[in-house]
């Protein structure tokens, strides 16, 4: 039972006609006004190859992949955004999974992807559409899961289920959008489709730009709103070049948002409107937090707000929306219910109430976010339980101004050691251990040795809040 | 040693182990520029606090994010004030 919006809506090239003739979205490289695509291609003629086509978007650009997801709306069967930090070893599962049988790319083929059967390249260089291709009404929507260590899922959406949480906007002053975070993921996509709805200009990151130059082509296009991951938001307030911008409205999603962070963008941007959006690849935007303090009022539950249902099952948030994907796709293992038997998505997400608010404390089952990189504390635990001397770890999260939150571990020892120097040079010859097995933000930042580690009564370790 | 050489010091130790390159470093180069990144600087962090028994970043909700390594060694110096 999902509640799931499945009414059909104008593809988005036709909305795009309706929006700004001046809206123009802009990477380091090129720029591409919006109304020029109303009737023309960046698929170098071919899009009608593509009508009806499961199709896979891997471009090198986030621009490309914007420019095509505007055309291929409306036109291809299903569509799959690629993320550019997705494991090669994957791309098998997930073209099997979707059914892909078509590939935009804006630059050379992968080698795992070279025996799909239709290929179209993708160039901000707009040329005149030739002939409209055959429409395919409802074309579904693939985005795929960070989180998991396997094959990321793959949640099928609409296009009315993604637009669900924008609200239309009043005629007003020029709105230019920027984002930190990539459209290629559920969190950056919202802000693609809220530039593109509201008519506004979008001025994309280039691949590897350093965020120096990223936020003086932000301050050159006089950025009116921004939004980017706690962590993007830390590494910007860091820079210098974050005194030439002034966005009138500042955003926050896709990790925690703590008060340091927000009081640090209160400070930076003292007039400016700063909202922290709750929302996941699977239950879509939740909500929006605009009061400037960390987590959210206890009210929100009380009643849905825009159609959105939360609740709390075991201290973890469970959500009812009609933005929420509709299913998984692929294939065994893969497949797991997405709902409750109510139409509920669990989060994973745990909250703790202190008085009239909740507050995010961290993952069911114990996963670390670094920086948006997920860690499964057992993972790391499994290594530093490999050297001979440690009996046991326990590998937990410390909070990091500059990561939201970092990997420490405690150690029990076989035979406890007492000398300083022993232990030092244990500690390092502990780390290095990781440092040859687990990549850089999975290894310890900091090592105790500790007499002792808790153990619950099912006999595990001891997490806080799992 | 005092606080500015323990953190020079633990910085050249990080990067080492990061595979990185420091710059050279004086107070008014940026954070960002030394050849730390954000993960670099979380771990520096991590490992001050074990050597200098101070984390003056989490001590307070209201953070001012160093810019420049000078920001960076006074917030030290200052204990978190």
């Amino acid at each position: 039972m999902s509640t799931a919006v499945t009414d059909a809506q104008p593809p988005l090239r036709a909305r795009v006609a309706g929006a700004s003739a001046d809206a123009c979205f802009f990477d380091r490289a090129a720029s591409v006004r919006l109304a020029d695509l109303v009737r023309g291609t960046s698929l170098c003629g071919e899009l009608a190859k593509l009508s009806w086509r499961s199709v896979l978007i891997a471009t090198a650009s986030q621009l490309t992949a914007a420019l095509a997801l505007i055309e291929l709306d409306g036109v291809a069967r299903r569509l799959m955004v690629l993320p550019p930090d997705v494991d090669p070893d994957h791309l098998g599962a997930l073209i099997a999974g979707a059914e892909i049988d078509a590939i935009v790319t804006d630059g050379t083929v992968p080698p795992q992807l070279a025996g799909l059967p239709v290929h179209v390249a993708c160039t901000p260089r707009i040329t005149p559409l030739a002939e409209p291709p055959r429409a395919c009404e409802r074309t579904e929507w693939v985005l795929l899961t960070s989180g998991t260590t396997g094959v990321p899922k793959m949640a099928a959406h609409s296009v009315a289920g993604l637009t669900a949480a924008i609200a239309p906007r009043a005629p007003a002053d020029p709105i230019v959008w920027g984002t930190f975070y990539d459209i290629r993921r559920y969190g950056g996509l919202q802000i693609f489709l809220r530039a593109l709805l509201g008519g506004a200009s979008l001025v994309l990151s280039s691949a590897g730009e350093p965020v120096a130059e990223h936020l003086s082509r932000l301050a050159r296009h006089g950025i009116t709103h921004l939004s980017g991951t706690p962590s993007h938001w830390r590494r910007a307030l860091m820079s210098p070049e974050i005194a030439n911008i002034a966005p009138r409205y500042v955003r926050l999603s896709g990790e925690i948002a703590d008060q340091s962070v927000l009081n640090a963008l209160r400070t930076a941007f003292p007039h400016a409107a700063i909202g922290h959006a709750y929302a996941s690849t699977e239950a879509g935007v939740v909500f929006a937090v605009d009061d400037g303090r960390a987590g959210f009022p206890a009210a929100f539950l009380k009643r849905a707000r825009n159609g959105v249902e939360v609740k709390i099952v075991d201290g973890v948030l469970r959500i009812r929306s009609p933005g929420a994907a509709s299913r998984y796709i692929g294939a065994g293992a893969q497949i797991a219910a997405l709902h409750d038997g109510d139409g509920f998505v669990d989060s994973g997400d745990m909250v703790e109430r202190h008085g009239d608010r909740y507050f995010f404390v961290g993952r069911k089952g114990g996963i670390i976010n670094i920086g948006g990189l997920k860690v499964h504390p057992e993972e790391v635990e499994a290594v530093i339980n490999g050297h001979p001397r440690v009996r046991m770890s326990l590998v937990r999260p410390k909070r990091s101004p500059f990561t939201g939150a970092i990997v420490v571990a405690d150690i029990v020892l076989t035979a406890p050691s007492a000398a300083a120097d022993d232990q030092a040079e244990l500690r390092d010859d502990i780390l290095k251990l990781c440092r040859g097995a687990l990549p850089r933000h999975k290894v310890p930042a900091a090592i105790s040795f500790v007499p002792a580690l808790a153990v619950a009564a099912t006999g595990k370790l001891a997490r806080r809040g799992a | 040693m005092s606080i500015k050489l323990t953190i020079m010091d633990e910085m050249a130790r990080v990067a080492r182990e990061h595979g990185k390159t420091l710059a050279p470093l004086n107070d008014d180069v940026a954070l960002l520029d030394s050849g730390l990144d954000s993960l670099g600087l979380a771990v520096l962090v991590a490992r001050l606090e074990d050597r200098l028994g101070l984390d003056p970043f989490t001590t307070s909700d209201d953070v001012q994010f160093p810019v420049t390594v000078g920001d960076f060694v006074k917030a030290y110096e200052h204990g978190g004030h």
